[in-house]
């Protein structure tokens, strides 16, 4: 479903800043995979995630979805294809349109847009009954703005959006990394339920380690802008925190546990 | 007093016909969030081009439709120069603005005022509106509907209807969600820099309309006529929002709240001019900081007038 061959980004090439964030990534991803992408800071799994987001372009390499090349399509030509939930609540919805009117615009999402109604009486039923199926209370706030919502709401209805017109490939990026504990699970669990639903293909970035395990059937881990650990089945299923660290030191040559990774 | 009522109508009309220039500012200022200084230009632009066709014979809705293109136009420049070129959105208003202002003297054949001719009573007839209607009507000698308040009246609220529709529709909601969160617009697979062009170019193309409407009713059009437009569209955008925010919810009524704030920051600017002695020279500095003092108002107040928050009661998730 996703085909990375081999991608390589700089930033800030030529400065003292310059920072070779990816090199040399490839990664397939089986429809109906759900890959977990755990690694430090500045490892390079947002880099990635956006990469094949097409939030810019990459430097080589090629990249696929679905059998289509997307290597140099724009972030908006690619939206067709995927689904998209970002870190920061705030980025997924439009704060001064209704929840109803978001939901327009994502069921919409690779469709030309012309001048018929923005939003149909048969939608606003549909999306009703979804959004109780949430179980938010949202379904009686369909002409709520979406800025007076709570971050867990938001990112709850964003991944309603991401999956309302099926996506090829669903990428969350540390999606739950802003919210409290209680609300990041409860989050997690519906992400897990929409990707069984519907059955999605889905990249999911976290900064927990415990989540990466037990979420998902594929684990990678990156390092410097590689990726350094793979492990998916049954081997993935029997990995524990402490086996994960190990492996982490082993690949990455460093003796020290990563503090980091450890805490989050 | 009695010169105050009696410019009363007057000021009205000037009103609605700026209203219409200011709910071409709101579309960029507060749908797009972009400031575009493109206004200043063209809405002498429609004045130019209008009364330049006028003038040479054009029916009138012909030449209004022209002043409508022409500002379209000067959009599609702004919006380029700032999409396909990469140039900050103020600055790109900017620039179409300064070369506007040749562009217009040159629409006007260099010249810096060309009038039209309203003593012909034929070619007066043909107006739309005109300032001369308000005294005739007055007068009895023309019916009542022909009244510029009327007139320009149900104009905006034709062109109300006809944006409120717009922006209801695929196409606008996707226009309202560039200006609303481009991250997310993008993701949903909208092309920001479409919406953004495509909202300059709405915009301006009402401001020019605005602008042809204002040379009819004044029955000249002159180079300087744009100067400060954005201001006065930002002072009426404020004042609606101050005036009737919190009635009017649904997006036509806050498109008609734009227009009313025209008619008010006019009539107010009348009543000044009539009730003091003030010289007219003053009352871009009185725009400039009523303007400011609006905006600085709800800044101030976020930052030093925290709403008391109350404590106790159930927490909310």
């Amino acid at each position: 479903m996703l085909e990375v061959k081999d991608i390589w980004k700089v930033f800030n090439a030529g400065t003292v800043n310059e920072k070779q964030a990816l090199r040399g990534v490839s990664l397939t991803l089986k429809d109906g995979d759900f890959c977990t992408v755990i690694g430090g800071n500045g490892a390079g799994k947002s880099t990635l995630l956006n990469a094949v987001a097409g939030t810019w372009a990459v430097d080589g390499g090629s990249i696929s979805i679905g059998g289509v090349d997307v290597t140099h399509l724009p972030d908006y030509k690619r939206a067709p294809y995927i689904g998209r939930v970002f870190q920061d609540p705030m980025l997924g919805t439009a704060p001064t349109m209704q929840i109803l009117e978001n939901l327009a615009l994502a069921a919409r999402r690779g469709q030309r847009r012309g001048l018929r109604w923005g939003v149909t009486k048969a939608e606003k039923e549909q999306y009703q009954e979804m959004l109780k199926n949430l179980d938010l209370g949202l379904e009686d706030r369909l002409t709520s703005k979406v800025g007076l919502l709570s971050g867990g709401q938001r990112q709850a209805l964003t991944l309603l959006m991401a999956s309302l017109k099926k996506p090829k490939l669903l990428l969350l990026d540390e999606h739950t990394a802003a919210l409290d504990p209680k609300t990041a699970a409860k989050v997690l669990e519906l992400s897990d339920r929409i990707v069984a639903e519907s059955h999605l293909t889905t990249m999911m970035v976290t900064h927990n380690m415990k989540d990466a395990i037990q979420h998902g059937n594929r684990l990678i881990m990156m390092y410097d802008g590689k990726i350094v650990i793979d492990v998916s089945g049954e081997e993935k299923k029997k990995l524990t925190v402490p086996q994960l660290l190990e492996l982490f030191n082993k690949v990455s040559g460093s003796d020290e546990a990563d503090d980091k990774l450890l805490l989050s | 007093m009695l010169s105050f009522i009696g410019a009363l109508p007057g000021a009205v009309s000037q009103g609605l016909i700026w209203g219409i220039m200011a709910i071409g500012v709101y579309i960029t200022y507060k749908i797009l969030d972009i400031a575009d200084l493109t206004v200043d230009g063209s809405f002498c632009t429609g004045g130019a081009v209008f009364v330049m066709l006028f003038g040479s014979g054009a029916s009138l809705w012909l030449a209004l439709l022209a002043a409508l293109a022409a500002g379209l136009l000067a959009g599609l420049v702004t919006g380029l120069l700032h999409t396909a070129c990469g140039i900050p959105a103020i600055l790109a208003g900017i620039l179409t603005q300064l070369g506007l202002w040749s562009v217009n003297l040159a629409v006007m054949g260099m010249k810096a005022n060309v009038a039209i001719n309203v003593t012909d009573q034929a070619n007066l007839d043909r107006l739309l509106v005109s300032l001369r209607f308000v005294q005739d009507v007055a007068k009895g000698t023309r019916p009542f509907y022909r009244h510029p308040i009327l007139v320009v009246g149900v104009f905006s609220l034709a062109i109300i209807s006809v944006l409120y529709w717009f922006f209801g529709t695929e196409l606008g909601a996707s226009l309202r969600a560039t200006g609303a969160n481009p991250n997310m617009a993008r993701a949903q697979g909208i092309n920001t820099d479409t919406g953004k062009v495509l909202g300059l170019m709405l915009s301006n193309g009402l401001v020019a309309l605005s602008g042809a409407l204002l040379s009819q009713y004044q029955s000249f059009a002159d180079a300087s006529m744009g100067k400060g437009a954005i201001v006065i569209g930002l002072a009426a955008v404020i004042i609606g929002q101050v005036v009737f925010g919190r009635i009017f919810r649904n997006f036509a009524l806050k498109m008609l709240a734009v227009s009313l704030g025209a008619v008010i920051y006019y009539t107010v600017i009348q009543a000044v001019v009539s009730l003091s002695n003030i010289n007219t020279n003053y009352l871009k500095l009185i725009s400039a900081i009523i303007v400011a003092v609006f905006l600085t108002i709800p800044y101030w107040k976020g930052k030093y007038f925290h709403a008391k928050v109350k404590t106790g009661g159930a927490s909310h998730a």
